[in-house]
């Protein structure tokens, strides 16, 4: 029996629409009380004074190279750098290797999630077989194996064929599955290394020009109104894709879309000294684009803010650019990007902001318990956060196994207090607990 | 002057006429006896080339030679060291290691010399990156253009080629624009960047027209591969509409220049006659390439009190 008391924080809940000041008591792995002035003698106090006690995070996006790079990432490394950066669920892609195409593998790596116990780590299946665009994945028993699977993509790459995403789409809605799909017109983008513009001309970097996104994006929303599939459009990383999706959900399409911390935070800028730890796939692309990230953000245009997190070994990000694989990690810094990035600029209110990082997030993925509310007899996956405290990024820090990322010696706001799973603090006092929790 | 010289973008118009002044000089000791001067007697040159080249590279023995400079030679496949070899990063640290004073490099990949500065502690000189730059081969074009024309001011400079994918335009336009010269860009329209009018180049993808207003004409290589990717149909219609044969070349004023970077393709370009014509400057550039890498090496590593060669 473990009892906690949260205690003297400002309680943000998206999901019931309510932010007070209130005291949380957690008994059992779930919420018992929210209130003012609460008292739980037997209860262990958890300090939540000038804090945010809100859902815990939910990651749509996250790569965690297990099974086949344990050297960059496993789902236990991964799971401690999500409780981190206060996640209590991780939606896991499946561009592994081997591909997560198969039942067997989705409930691996649930299970392998299941067993490091700190956040619910929920596996996507891809939608082709080895990710090849050629042949249907396993999708219905993976749909029905005990994985459960809801979220079928082949992130990392697009379905460049329009006949074979119009198949898949069609197949998945029969399992009431969700179609997310990695934008890139292969044709277009091949061979390049950043945003194709102003910069990439001056640099000589071969660029993908942003229409590489939005032809994708726009023949999808055309084989979502088709089929009547859920889609969901990853990483979305410039004007014109978000514009697509505002005027597809007018139009009653259902479509949702996520964007990446750093396609709102950074610019095409960051390739100026040729820093392969700035290289991503999608790219980061002009201000204008950034700008309207945001503004999609802010008016719901875009649902949730996911961490595209993409761990690489430093001896892959260390050489020529061009050779450089894309990515950069992202767990531990999405809540002090959103904080420091939307919320404190204004562009987003903190509920909002919180809703975008774990309610609207929780209820696409389907998660029961995720999200909020905040409310007894809810499983308590929470998050308690400073979000005023400064830190500054440093790599060397990172529980993440890998420490790819361009954004070292950035200051941010909002740190991470106490992050709960299913009742148990995963971090307590800003300390990842998971060696407690193991003794347990 | 410089710790390391990466891109065009780092020299204002009066260091590159300090640059071009002391190659003026220096190319004095060509014509002596004893072609060497004692100035980099002690330090290390090394030539680090990941891709084929056979001018620029004995271009820079040769200067650092002459400045008793020792060189080494180092050549490399480029690939990502994960599939093989050692990685770039290994190699400058073995550099280092070693004690050079500046390395030369050349790499297919844009950008490798600025990553190769943020490692070594030695003077970086890039010899052409990618599709980025290739600074020195901009400094001697400028050098050989200043032996024909006083001025650079309101020069007028034809660019005509692949544009694109060219580090030898970059550069050339970068410095070309610095020193006031007025640089007009031809080619097939696949060839040309969009973004060329805001470097400060006017575009004209019809080269006749301009011709007759023009200085010199800078022809550059055609590459094969280029063909084959599509952008523009045949070397046949390349040579059709962009080449510049005698009767393109009649077109220009008297006292005009052609110029290459070479190697040349005859026939493709380049005339077979153009090419061979006192007009065409292609040897010079090669000769005041050697005087302009020596002054480069002399200013960023020899000059005795280098703030005051700045």
């Amino acid at each position: 029996m473990s009892v906690y008391l949260i205690r003297g924080g400002r309680v943000v809940d998206p999901a019931a629409g309510t932010d007070r000041p209130a005291d949380v008591v957690v008994r059992d792995g779930v919420v018992s009380d929210v209130g003012a002035g609460l008292d739980a003698p037997d209860a262990e106090v958890l300090e939540a004074q000038g804090a945010v006690v809100a859902p815990g995070l939910v990651d749509l996006h996250c790569h965690l190279r297990e099974p086949g790079r344990e050297d960059e990432e496993t789902i236990a490394s991964a799971s401690r750098a999500a409780a981190a950066g206060g996640y209590t669920a991780l939606c896991a892609m499946p561009n592994t290797d081997p591909v997560a195409d198969s039942a067997a593998i989705v409930e691996k790596v649930w299970a392998t999630g299941r067993a490091a116990g700190l956040v619910d780590v929920v596996p996507a299946g891809s939608i082709s077989r080895g990710l090849q665009g050629l042949r249907l994945a396993d999708i219905g028993e993976m749909a029905r194996s005990a994985a459960r699977v809801r979220i079928f993509t082949d992130d990392g790459r697009g379905v460049q064929s329009s006949l074979f995403a119009r198949r898949a789409m069609e197949y998945i809605v029969g399992f009431d599955g969700i179609y997310a799909e990695h934008c890139e017109d292969e044709s277009l983008a091949a061979g390049g290394q950043m945003h194709e513009g102003e910069r990439s001309a001056v640099l000589g970097l071969r660029g993908i020009p942003s229409e590489a996104e939005e032809l994708m994006a726009a023949r999808d929303i055309a084989l979502a109104r088709l089929t009547g599939c859920r889609l969901h459009l990853l990483h979305v990383s410039c004007a014109r894709t978000v514009e697509l999706v505002r005027r597809a959900k007018a139009e009653g399409i259902r479509v949702t879309a996520e964007a990446t911390p750093h396609h709102f935070t950074l610019t095409d800028a960051a390739l100026e000294g040729y820093d392969p730890n700035a290289k991503v796939q999608p790219p980061l692309r002009t201000e204008n684009d950034r700008l309207a990230v945001i503004a999609g953000l802010a008016d719901g245009t875009l649902d949730a803010v996911a961490t595209d997190h993409a761990p690489h070994a430093l001896e892959e990000k260390d050489q020529e650019l061009t050779f450089a694989p894309p990515g950069m990690v992202g767990l531990e810094l999405a809540l002090g990007l959103t904080l420091t990035e939307l919320v404190e600029p204004g562009h987003l209110g903190l509920a909002e902001a919180l809703d975008r990082l774990s309610t609207a997030p929780a209820r696409l993925l389907g998660l029961d318990g995720h999200g909020g509310p905040i409310e007894p007899g809810a499983p308590a996956n929470l998050v308690v956060f400073d979000p005023s405290a400064g830190w500054e990024v440093d790599p060397d820090a990172f529980h993440s196994k890998s420490r790819n990322t361009p954004l070292a010696g950035r200051k941010l706001r909002g740190r991470v207090l106490h992050t709960l799973f299913k009742g148990r603090p995963t971090v307590r006092d800003g300390q990842v607990s998971d060696r407690e929790l193991a003794a347990r | 002057m410089i710790k390391h010289l990466l891109s065009m973008d780092q020299l204002a118009a009066k260091d590159i006429t300090l640059i071009l002044d002391t190659a003026e000089s220096l190319r004095q000791v060509t014509d002596r006896p004893i072609k060497k001067l004692p100035t980099l007697r002690g330090r290390t040159v090394c030539n680090l080339f990941y891709e084929a080249s056979t001018r620029t590279r004995i271009s820079f023995e040769l200067a650092a030679k002459r400045l008793s400079a020792d060189v080494i030679n180092f050549s490399a496949d480029a690939k990502s060291s994960v599939s093989k070899g050692e990685s770039f990063k290994d190699t400058a640290w073995t550099l280092e290691a070693m004690g050079v004073d500046a390395i030369v490099v050349r790499h297919g990949s844009s950008g490798a010399p600025h990553q190769l500065s943020n490692w070594a502690t030695a003077s970086v000189i890039n010899a052409g990156d990618g599709a980025h730059e290739h600074p020195t081969q901009a400094l001697l074009d400028l050098f050989s253009m200043r032996e024909h024309f006083k001025d650079f001011s309101g020069l007028k400079v034809a660019i005509v080629g692949d544009i694109m994918h060219s580090r030898v335009a970059r550069s050339n336009i970068k410095g070309l624009i610095t020193m006031g010269a007025d640089v007009t860009v031809s080619g097939p329209p696949t060839l040309i960047p969009p973004q060329v009018a805001s470097w400060g180049a006017k575009v004209s993808y019809d080269i006749e027209p301009i011709l007759p207003e023009t200085d010199v004409c800078y022809l550059l290589r055609v590459q094969q591969e280029r063909q084959s990717e599509q952008l523009f149909p045949s070397l046949r219609e390349y040579a059709a509409l962009w080449g510049l044969d005698a009767r393109r070349m009649k077109l220009m004023p008297e006292q005009s220049l052609v110029m290459h970077p070479g190697p040349m393709n005859r026939g493709v370009e380049i005339g077979a006659d153009v090419s061979e014509s006192p007009r065409s400057i292609v040897l010079n550039q090669v000769a005041n390439g050697l005087a302009v890498r020596m002054s480069l090496l002399y200013l960023m590593l020899g000059a005795p009190n280098q703030e005051a060669a700045a």
